[in-house]
Order: structure tokens, then C-alpha cells, then sequence
């Protein structure tokens, strides 16, 4: 039995997928090392926790885009609307868990449901339309959470929350704490955010993303991008398939921005910008759409290569551009895969003439 | 057609007509398909049968007459409703899931037939493996009566023509209807392929005891399987009946070839 799980792992359906979580798992345990013994900059220490956060995000997204084949511009706004989430009820359990590995899950799924539920409520209407209509809706609901995020005042007190639009209605009793200072976001922030609870959760959203993708859902999400017609004539509802795609995606992003939004002590609501989505939908494109193994690599490497640029420094954006439209220009092009698979090809004959020399 | 009698009817078409615009595409439309029967649906370029098949899956809505499936009429149904009831379909130009693989466009037929949660399958419970299991075991079982087992893991859209078509079918079929509908299934076959497509189509409504409506223009199929024909001409039934009736019918030559 045991055997035949391990095989399993291995045969070409899930081949992908057991790479990707041995990427994960094998990169935790390099930098926890090199982070143990000193030999990791403070600069690579600060960027781990976004990084894990920006990776979650991006899955979430190729659930949406890659196996839904829905382009979704918005995806920032449901990290802001996690994040939020996530920072507020840190913020008001924090003197009841004391422990900050079981507040920081609190959040984590706090953020994630609030997500869920932004998602659906905008899935209503933005589903009804397709391709570029649909893009751009969800670019301006992700300005719209942005602006709304950046008018709320809340804060927390022994008698519950206060909100309001206006700065100077919420009214504290002794011992209250602002959560939210409208455009000034979140200050004061328990930075409980830790790169294990990250690592753990990219492999739930792996998980999660796999498993569905692999069962009765993810087949009617792939049908439906597909051949919506055909999908609907064998008994497939289209508009519930792409909801189930959207709200899983939009809570992989709050989870995603709780993580983020936990990892600093101040977070402004315009962090969370048109930029963000691009750079998610960037790393979602560039690793490849549906193929999860691309998505966590792309993120990883777009998200270390302006600061391994950092020495460049008045020229750091436009290299990172040309890197940008270079791996694009590589990976699309039809004679370069061509040359590619004969290199390969050569390189395994030789290795096989060696082989067999010795 | 007295031996008619004792079948139950599966699809009643009842009056049927639709405009587009000011246009007329189908009026007037009565036929009955019943259980286990093989009924043509014929008629020149643009005489509307597609349409019908459009009304009868909901694709369109129509705008005079009734349609009842298994009994039920379907006015307020849309497409994945009437696939519920029992009315599967191919399509003329090929719509399958392109980027699936051969089995897993299969397995999307079967759709509704699984009843685990998307909770259950991302926690993987024991009823997601069950399921999974069987429904990996009906698909391939569908596939060895298409001939397509051993191309189970390829991409469909990699999937010669003939066997894209022989998949659609498969694919409709694993939604288990009680009413087939086949649009052009032979389009673009050779004499070769066609034979062994009238073989199947024969095993299909005899192996699940269905009823199977079919638009062909290969008139060798069509004479030769089916038990009953109407003939559409500019949307209007131009005669009903046998394929020996249908062939001797003046109206009918003469829509076809002229006067």
C-alpha cells in the first residue's frame, strides 16, 4: 500500500504536483538552515513573508485565470480586504490568544472568509460578463475596495467596534485602540506574520487548488473555459462553476493579504493597488497559466530580481522590463521550444554516449 | 404504425416555431421520437434543423409551440436543466473540451452524476474515491465501446476528426440521457468510418435503450438506420414518415433536387 502511494506520487498525472511541493518544502528547509546559522541578509529575511504571501495570492489567481479563463484584475483588492480582515481581528483578539501562532491562523481564516464574501458578492454581477468586460469590471471593484478601505475609521474597545467614514465619530473608551485610521490604514500592527506559517500555507493553497482541480469542480471549471456551450449542454452550470473559481481565488487572496498585512507594523490601504494586481497577474502569467510549479517559481524569482538588482540602481526597473519581456519573448516562442527540445535532446545523447564509454 | 402504439414517446414537439428578428426560422414543427427509435431529422442547407436541435436543448428559446421531454414540457428549463431531464447533444462543428484530456472529457459528462462536495473533494474523504473510482470505471467502459481506450490521456484536441466525433457522443452518453441527439455525426467521414458509425449508433440505442434524433446528410446513413424521417424545407415539415415513404415522396425529390 504504502508503495503504490509512492508511485502514485510519481506517475505522470501528479508528477507536476509532487515537484511543486517538494520545491516548497526543500526551499523551507534551505533558508530555515541558512537563516539558523546567520548566513541569510536581513534584506532576504524581510522579504520571505511577502513572498510567501505574494505566492498564495498568485495561486489563488491561476485558479482563476489559468483553469477559469477569467481575467481578473481585482486580485489586490481581495489581498487589502484580507489583509484588513486579518490586521482588525489580530488587533481585537489580541488579548484574548495570546498565543500568536493560533491568532495569526485566527486571521488568516478571518481574512480569508471576509475574501470569500467580497467575492461572491461582486462574482454576482461580474460573472454575467466575459473576457475584456469582465477584466475591467474587476479593475475598478479592486479601486473601489482600495478607496472604500481608505475612508474607514475603526476602532476597538471593551464595548466591541466603532466605525465610521468620519475620523472624528469614533469615539473610544479608556483602554480603546484604533484598528483603522482611514488613509493612514493600519498602524501599531503585532507583526505575528512567520515565514513557517507561510510556508504552511502556500502548501494549503496548494492543496486546496490541486485537490479541486483534480475532482468533479475542477473538471466543470476547465469544461467551461473550454466550450461554455458544451459544458452547459451536458448538464454544467457555468455561472456556479466560475463563482466556485472566483471565491476560492478571491480567499486564497485574503488569506494571502492577512499573511502580508500581519508582516508589518503599518500598512497603508494603498499598498494595495491596480500595480499589485498586475504584478500578481505577472508572476501568474510568466510561470505559466494552470501550471502551479511556474506560478510559485515565477513568484519567487520576479519577487527577488529587483532587489538582486538593487546595485543597478537608477536602472533596476528598466532591466527588470527587459527580463520581463525576455523570458516572455523565450517561453512564447515556437523556435526557441524548438531549440530547446533539440539541446535537450543532444545533451541526453551525449550523456548517453559518456555513459556508455565508461 | 400501429407497432408506435405501445412505446412511450420521449420528445412530443408540439407547434413549434421560432422567429429571429422578422425572420421565420421554424414554424409549425410537430414530431414525436419515441423510446428506442432512430428518427432522422433532413432537409436541404438552411432548412432549419440545427435550430430545432437549438430549441430542443434550450440553446434558443422558442417562440410559439411546446416541447415535452419525458412527459415534462420544458418551457421554463434552460440547457443544463433539459440535459438533467434526459436530452443529451452533439454539435455540427465539433465542441469539445480541447485542453482535457480524452477521459476527463468524459468524466465532465458524468457531472452530475457525482454527488461529493468540493469541500469533500479538497479534504479527499472517502466518498470523493469511491466516486472518483467509479466514475473512472464508466468512463473508460464508454470509451472501449468508442474505440478510444487506448487514446485515454491524450489531449482531445490532438484527436483525429473521426474520433473527436466519436468522443462527443461518448461524452453526451456519459450524462446517461434518454434521448440522444446527434447533429451531422458522419460530417466530414469517410464511406469507411461512416459504416462503422452505423454500427455504433445501432449499438448505442440498443446497448442503453435510448432514443436517438439524429441530422445527417449522408443520405446512406440516414435511409439506412433510421425508423422514421421528417423533412425540413425553409423551416416547415415537408413530409414525415419511412425511409421508403420519404425516398418516394415527390415533394421530397423535388426539394432536393429541383424541379
Amino acid at each position: 500500500m504504502k508503495k503504490n502511494i509512492f508511485a502514485s506520487m510519481f506517475d505522470q498525472k501528479h508528477r507536476s504536483r509532487t515537484v511543486t511541493y517538494l520545491i516548497v518544502i526543500v526551499s523551507y528547509i534551505v533558508l530555515e538552515i541558512l537563516m539558523k546559522t546567520g548566513n541569510l541578509s536581513s534584506l532576504f529575511t524581510s522579504l520571505l513573508v511577502p513572498v510567501c504571501a505574494y505566492i498564495v495570492a498568485a495561486i489563488g489567481l491561476n485558479l482563476n485565470v489559468g483553469f477559469s479563463g477569467e481575467l481578473n484584475l481585482g486580485q489586490a483588492g481581495f489581498m487589502s480586504v484580507g489583509a484588513f480582515t486579518g490586521i482588525c481581528v489580530s488587533g481585537a483578539l489580541g488579548g484574548l490568544i495570546p498565543n500568536t501562532v493560533v491568532r495569526l491562523l485566527a486571521s488568516l481564516i478571518a481574512g480569508a472568509l471576509m475574501a470569500a464574501v467580497f467575492g461572491y458578492l461582486i462574482g454576482v454581477p461580474v460573472l454575467k460578463l466575459q473576457g475584456d468586460y469582465l477584466a475591467i469590471v474587476t479593475l475598478a471593484f479592486g479601486q473601489i475596495i482600495k478607496s472604500v478601505i481608505t475612508n474607514i475609521y475603526l476602532g476597538f474597545d471593551g464595548t466591541g467596534f466603532h466605525m465610521s467614514f468620519v475620523d472624528n465619530k469614533v469615539k473610544l473608551e479608556p483602554g480603546g485602540k484604533m484598528l483603522l485610521n482611514g488613509p493612514m490604514g493600519a498602524t501599531g500592527t503585532d507583526r505575528i506574520a512567520t515565514f513557517t506559517v507561510g510556508v504552511l500555507l502556500i502548501l494549503a493553497a496548494l492543496v486546496i487548488v490541486y485537490n479541486l482541480i483534480y475532482s468533479r469542480s475542477g473538471r466543470a471549471i476547465m469544461a467551461a473555459r473550454d466550450n461554455r456551450i458544451a459544458a452547459e449542454s451536458i448538464g454544467i452550470s457555468v455561472s456556479k462553476t466560475k463563482m466556485l473559481a472566483f471565491v476560492v481565488s478571491a480567499s486564497l487572496a485574503g488569506a494571502a493579504g492577512a499573511l502580508f498585512g500581519l508582516n508589518y507594523s503599518t500598512l497603508l490601504p494603498n499598498k494595495f493597488d491596480f500595480n499589485m494586481s498586475i504584478l500578481v497577474l505577472v508572476y501568474v502569467v510568466l510561470g505559466g497559466l494552470g501550471n502551479m510549479t511556474g506560478t510559485v517559481t515565477a513568484t519567487v524569482i520576479l519577487v527577488l530580481l529587483p532587489e538582486l538588482l538593487r546595485s543597478l540602481q537608477d536602472y533596476r526597473m528598466l532591466i527588470y522590463a527587459v527580463i520581463l519581456i525576455s523570458i516572455m519573448l523565450i517561453s512564447n516562442n515556437e523556435n526557441m521550444k524548438v531549440t530547446a527540445e533539440r539541446l535537450k535532446k543532444k545533451l541526453s545523447r551525449k550523456n548517453l554516449k559518456e555513459a556508455g564509454n565508461e | 404504425m400501429s407497432e408506435m402504439n405501445n412505446r412511450t414517446p420521449v420528445l412530443k414537439v408540439r407547434d413549434l416555431g421560432i422567429d429571429f428578428g422578422g425572420l421565420t426560422a421554424v414554424n409549425e414543427l410537430n414530431m414525436t421520437v419515441y423510446d428506442r427509435e432512430i428518427y432522422g431529422l433532413i432537409g436541404p442547407n438552411g432548412a432549419g434543423k440545427t435550430t430545432v436541435f437549438n430549441m430542443l436543448t434550450k440553446v434558443y428559446t422558442p417562440t410559439r409551440g411546446t416541447i415535452e421531454l419525458c412527459g415534462v414540457n420544458t418551457e421554463k428549463m434552460n440547457t443544463v436543466d433539459v440535459n438533467k431531464l434526459g436530452a443529451a447533444r452533439t454539435f455540427q462543428n465539433i465542441r469539445l473540451f480541447m485542453k482535457l484530456s480524452v477521459l476527463d472529457n468524459v468524466k465532465t459528462g458524468m457531472h452530475n452524476k457525482i454527488t461529493y462536495s468540493p469541500l469533500e473533494a479538497v479534504l479527499r474523504t472517502k466518498k470523493y474515491y469511491a466516486q472518483e473510482k467509479e466514475v473512472d470505471e464508466k468512463a473508460r467502459e464508454l470509451l472501449k465501446i468508442f474505440d478510444l481506450q487506448d487514446s485515454a490521456d491524450l489531449i482531445a484536441g490532438n484527436l483525429p476528426y473521426g474520433a473527436q466525433r466519436r468522443l462527443e457522443i461518448a461524452r453526451a452518453l456519459a450524462t446517461e440521457p434518454k434521448l440522444l441527439l446527434l447533429d451531422e455525426p458522419a460530417a466530414g467521414m469517410n464511406p469507411q468510418e461512416t459504416a462503422e458509425l452505423m454500427d455504433v449508433i445501432r449499438f448505442v440505442r440498443d446497448h442503453f435503450g435510448i432514443a436517438i434524433l439524429l441530422i445527417e446528410h449522408d443520405m446512406k446513413l440516414v435511409m439506412g438506420i433510421c425508423e422514421r424521417i421528417t423533412v425540413l424545407n425553409y423551416g416547415m415539415k415537408l413530409a414525415e414518415g419511412t425511409p421508403e415513404e420519404i425516398q418516394a415522396d415527390p415533394q421530397v425529390v423535388k426539394a432536393y433536387l429541383g424541379e
